[in-house]
């Protein structure tokens, strides 16, 4: 699976997403934690994870024996890059072109 | 120190190059410029080195010394902002570089962090490394950057 299949299937599950979430309120979380007021069993959560740093969207630091999880947003900058900036300028264009033309009419 | 007493962030990103590009990348003044959004770093990259990021109109955004350098796996920079007020009062913030052959690529983690909670410093820092990050990764891989105008200005 190419590392942009692994992203999107990642984002594709609202459990992984919520986990996103949680993160990027309050970064560097341990599994405990973030177990804590969610509706997903502790082996669930293991396995959202996992698939998340799989996709690089999570990164794992060690503080002695405590294993913390970091929202990793470089993957989302990619995508942003690479799927949403390069579709947005023909629409930022096609609304200038409109707003240049009813300010001509305006003017008449 | 506990970490509620402290701001960091932890970001990752896969390079399909060698450890040695990375680091030419993240230590050439001509490379930096390229992904950094025209700002570069002036530094003697050795430990204890005076290291300073740079306008091309020469003024400075942030500051600070080589704490740690090893390379091409690691490098630990004691950084300060220069151009906010605000953010300079917090002081010294440390960013780590660490560079990890992974198969046939390079895995980079940037760490930066400060003994404060709360640091609008590393929120401001967090803002832009995606950017960058995002930016190194394209230029080594393809040649070209994505981004060349910086997403806060």
């Amino acid at each position: 699976m190419s590392d942009a299949d692994l992203l999107f299937k990642a984002l594709a599950d609202p459990g992984r997403r919520k986990l996103m979430d949680r993160l990027h309120a309050h970064d560097g979380q341990t599994l405990s934690e973030l177990c804590q007021h969610l509706d997903m069993t502790r082996q669930g959560v293991t396995q959202h994870l996992a698939v998340l740093e799989a996709a690089n969207l999570v990164a794992v630091r060690w503080r002695g024996r405590e294993k913390l999880h970091f929202l990793n947003p470089v993957p989302l900058q990619e995508i942003y890059d690479r799927w949403i900036r390069k579709f947005e300028r023909p629409r930022l264009k096609a609304l200038r072109d409109l707003k240049r033309r009813l300010e001509e009419d305006g003017e008449d | 120190m506990n970490a509620a007493n402290r701001s960091h962030f932890v970001y990752v990103t896969f390079i399909r190059t060698t450890p040695a590009k990375v680091w030419e990348a993240l230590t050439e003044p001509q490379l930096i410029r390229q992904y950094w959004f025209n700002t570069t770093a002036e530094c003697g990259w050795k430990k204890g080195s005076p290291w300073k990021m740079v306008r091309p109109d020469g003024s400075l955004t942030d500051t600070g010394e080589i704490l740690e350098i090893d390379p091409p796996r690691r490098m630990v920079i004691r950084w300060q902002n220069e151009w906010n007020p605000e953010l300079k009062a917090e002081g010294s913030s440390r960013c780590t570089y660490e560079l990890a052959p992974v198969d046939s690529a390079v895995k980079l983690t940037i760490t930066h962090e400060i003994d404060r909670p709360e640091s609008k410093l590393i929120t401001a820092v967090s803002g832009a490394w995606p950017s960058c990050l995002s930016n190194l990764k394209s230029l080594l891989e393809t040649g070209e950057v994505a981004i060349t105008t910086h997403p806060g200005h």
